[in-house]
């Protein structure tokens, strides 16, 4: 495959509005996306605003919309489209543009300062920690997560309900509620909050985050599933719930 | 005049990779008030990028470790050019500091009994790297975040402000270090001291001024001044020009590690990283004949420490007390300069590199399970399958061993209250780093200077006070590319010729003529810089953020070639065609730059050789007299054990 001249659309724009912007730019055999975007920004468009770090899918940065789908930019191939088809490329749909194609991703991050910490035991020194390799891997899988948080863009939820926002975490941050809960060395109880606080009853197990997922994490089967199955266990298990009653101060 | 958003903090730490974040935990701890700027998002920092592990004696997977042999392991790899204070410090406290990152909650790959499992790496006599499959740095940068996240969860408990005692500016650059007058005091009649930092902030190229007495520079590396690369965009020198211009110095800037396994090919991906615990895990180098080469280049400073034939190397794999090591993970200079070697003999793959094979030497779901990401990355990237195939792989630049000249026990450098910790500053690896040796690094000295930077803040009477004209003519500065200039240039364009000739100049295998080049192209990139123009707006504007980024590449790059002119000699990640042999007489000797006079967007830099304290006797101990012969002249051995007993 020799090099060719790509039709490619591009959001330009700020929060006081915007719109599609058409470029011809040369596209060389194993090229992902971004360097496409690099490419505009070196020979078309100096000011192209685009949010990049590793280029090699660790960091989580270049997220955006490719054709309408959620993905990474650095790990798309531009093989993975027909030479003759124009590939639009837009900013996250489901948080605020500030400027072409980065969003305002502070939901994340006021999400993640709200889901309370790592609670290990008091007295455990460190360097006597002993754990198995097999109780450590469930956690250890939603650690994999590079915080590119297109599940989070992709989750219906909060996609097209920004009313929904405040109640309800986002995959991300239920998964992290997961993982602690199934940290070997965590003791704290995050059940009742993952339900009240973080709203995991919104999630209907669309596995929409699970697919946009570009570290493969089986974000819905593997933590909000078992996390739904532990709060319905405290919520409704009949034999807790009369513990609940007889023994709660 | 620019309007300039004002910030007191008791610290700046600049840069939130694993070096700024472990300092800001420990300035925190001690009660001051911190704040953590960072080019990107919180959490995206440069340490994602680290793979195979985070080395520390903790005699998990062999009793036999012990922080002394870390100690020499580090300062062979380093060939003993390294400051031995550092590599001390480092070898013994790195245990205690992976230990400590599991009560921030990290998880990391276990041993059978349960404890923290550790992988062979090159130049570690044992297998001695805590990891996490091959995204350790992952598991470490989200670990400290989240610790970060913790402290401010108890600040918001106590005094309801998360933002109380620390807030993260992300997406925030720093272009200038604020000095104060130079007032009298403790640290010396007239020295100016650091009164605060200013930045901008990326989204809106709006201004914002730290007013603080310390300021811990994390900033990381260089990478982005080369071609071929594993850094990231943020690589670009920031911390070390920063220092430079407020008057504090560098030291071995001559040395740049070209990790040996980058991706090759596509032409796209050329220079993502291929984790050396690839090798660790039992990977093996071959060239086009289907040899393993490696057995050839054992240099003679390291004879008789490595197997020499392949069935020694496959028995240390599977029982690392019965034979030697494998070739294959030499230090990494070692590694790359034997594929370069290869290639040029006409012994590469088709495109330019060598081949790594895993795929033949462990099942395929022991890959999956222990190189995840470099499956993926092969797959997505490269359509390249591990499990079944070779990977082609060469070098690429991927860490600067020089870097700010600090105190070792306090990361303070010297010009007072800069301290520096992590890749930008220097002496702690030598001329060439061991892999593992990085995030074990950030650990030890970013607490260090977390440590040195509050004990700093703690003892002074009275504040450095800002010079105000100074921010005026840093933030005029920083707005000169959207001014008309006679004959515009791109910063792309620029940018673009300073990696290619860096890249082809100053790279890998070095000769004078060429070193002198880059040289006379570095002076026309520095009067070019002049008239680079931006288009569009201060809003998130990447033309105008590479266009301040420039000014520091320029200075860091004339660091590091004027320092590879100096150095007659070749070490570690420095080696000259025209001077092909290691000179004990150059081993002692430290290349220090410091910057000064001249243009102000690119100031001068001079190279001064220095030569560092001699080691302690006890620490010479660590080493049998033969092999230290190899590299110190004979009148530094005298108080080595075995000769003066």
């Amino acid at each position: 495959m020799g090099a060719y001249q790509a039709s490619m659309r591009v959001w330009r724009g700020d929060d006081t509005g915007g719109g599609l912007q058409d470029y011809t730019v040369e596209v060389n055999e194993g090229e992902v996306v971004l360097d496409i975007i690099h490419r505009i920004q070196a020979t078309q468009a100096g000011d192209l605003a685009v949010r990049w770090n590793c280029k090699a899918g660790k960091c989580g940065s270049c997220s955006a919309e490719i054709n309408g789908r959620p993905r990474l930019l650095c790990m798309t191939r531009m093989s993975t489209f027909d030479e003759s088809e124009t590939v639009t490329i837009t900013p996250l749909r489901a948080f605020p543009v500030m400027r072409d194609l980065v969003t305002d991703v502070s939901f994340n991050y006021t999400k993640a300062r709200e889901v309370p910490s790592f609670t290990p035991p008091k007295d455990l020194q460190p360097g006597d920690y002993r754990m198995q390799q097999v109780d450590v891997e469930r956690s250890q899988e939603f650690r994999k997560c590079i915080e590119c948080f297109l599940c989070q863009n992709t989750c219906h939820v909060v996609r097209d309900h920004e009313e929904n926002k405040q109640a309800f975490a986002g995959p991300r941050y239920l998964m992290r509620v997961a993982e602690l809960d199934m940290h070997p060395l965590d003791v704290l109880d995050r059940k009742d909050m993952a339900q009240e606080e973080f709203g995991l009853g919104y999630c209907n197990i669309t596995k929409c985050c699970t697919e946009v997922c570009p570290e493969h994490i089986k974000i819905t089967d593997n933590a909000l599933i078992p996390m739904k199955e532990r709060v319905a266990d405290r919520k409704y298990d009949p034999v807790v719930w009369l513990g609940n009653k007889l023994f709660r101060r | 005049m620019v309007e300039v958003e004002r910030h007191e903090y008791d610290v700046v730490v600049i840069g939130a990779g694993g070096a700024g974040l472990r300092a800001v935990i420990e300035a925190r701890q001690r009660g001051l008030r911190v704040a953590v700027v960072t080019k990107s998002l919180f959490g995206k920092a440069h340490t994602v990028m680290a793979e195979g592990g985070c080395a520390a004696a903790m005699k998990n997977a062999n009793a036999k470790d012990t922080w002394q042999i870390h100690f020499a392991d580090t300062m062979r790899g380093g060939k003993f050019l390294n400051n031995w204070r550092m590599a001390e410090l480092h070898a013994q406290e790195a245990p205690d500091r992976v230990w400590e990152l599991e009560t921030y909650g990290a998880l990391f790959d276990r041993t059978k009994d349960g404890r923290i499992s550790q992988r062979n790496f090159g130049g570690h006599t044992y297998p001695r790297l805590a990891h996490v499959g091959d995204r350790t740095g992952l598991e470490i940068i989200r670990t400290m975040q989240q610790k970060i996240v913790s402290l401010q969860q108890e600040d918001n408990a106590e005094l309801g402000d998360y933002e109380a005692r620390i807030k993260v500016f992300h997406e925030c650059s720093i272009t200038e270090l604020v000095l104060d007058e130079g007032a009298s005091g403790a640290t010396g009649e007239g020295q100016r001291r650091i009164a605060g930092a200013l930045g901008y902030f990326r989204e809106t190229g709006k201004f914002i001024l730290f007013e603080a007495p310390a300021v811990v520079l994390a900033t990381g590396g260089i990478g982005k001044s080369f071609k071929v690369s594993s850094n990231s965009w943020e690589y670009t020198g920031d911390g070390h020009a920063l220092a430079l211009r407020a008057g504090a110095s560098l030291i071995n800037m001559e040395f740049i590690q070209f990790h040996p396994t980058g991706m090759v090919w596509p032409l796209s991906v050329k220079g993502i990283l291929v984790t050396e615990g690839v090798r660790g895990d039992g990977g093996v180098l071959k060239n086009s004949e289907g040899k393993r080469f490696m057995f050839d280049y054992i240099p003679s400073v390291f004879k008789g420490q490595y197997a020499e034939t392949e069935e020694e190397a496959d028995q240390w794999l599977k029982d690392n007390d019965s034979a030697r090591r494998t070739p294959d993970l030499l230090p990494r200079d070692e590694v790359a300069r034997a594929i370069n070697s290869e290639v040029k003999a006409g012994r590469g793959s088709p495109h330019g590199g060598v081949y790594l094979d895993i795929a033949s030497r462990i099942p395929v779901e022991e890959i999956k399970r222990r190189l995840p990401s470099m499956y993926h990355q092969f797959m997505e990237l490269a359509e390249v399958d591990i499990t079944k195939d070779e990977m082609e792989v060469g070098p690429t630049c991927h860490y600067v061993m020089g870097g700010i000249e600090v105190d070792p026990d306090t990361g303070a450098a010297t010009t007072p209250g800069l301290f520096a910790a992590g890749e930008c500053s220097g002496g702690m690896h030598g001329s060439n780093r061991l892999g593992g040796n990085s995030l074990s690094d950030l650990l030890v000295f970013g607490r260090r200077a977390g440590m040195g930077a509050s004990d700093y803040v703690v003892s002074l009477k009275e504040r450095p006070k800002v010079l105000e004209h100074a921010v005026d003519a840093a933030t005029t500065m920083a707005l000169s590319p959207f001014d008309e200039h006679p004959e515009p240039e791109n910063p792309y364009t620029l940018h673009a010729e300073l990696q290619q000739s860096m890249n082809d100049l100053v790279g890998i295998i070095r000769k004078e003529d060429e070193i002198q080049a880059a040289l006379d192209k570095l002076e026309e990139l520095k009067v070019r810089v002049h008239n680079v123009t931006v288009e569009g707006g201060r809003f998130f504007n990447p033309g105008w953020h590479l266009a301040i980024d420039m000014r520091n590449m320029l200075l860091v790059s004339e660091c590091v070639a004027k320092a590879a002119l100096q150095r007659t000699e070749s070490r570690g990640g420095h080696t000259r065609d025209d001077h092909p042999e290691m000179d004990a007489h150059w081993r002692n000797t430290l290349l220090v730059c410091r910057a000064g006079g001249g243009d102000p967007i690119v100031p001068d830099v001079t190279v001064t050789p220095e030569s560092q304290t001699q080691m302690r006797p006890d620490l010479l101990g660590c080493f049998e007299l033969s092999e230290l012969e190899k590299y110190y002249t004979d009148a530094e051995l005298t108080e080595h054990p075995e000769r003066s007993s």
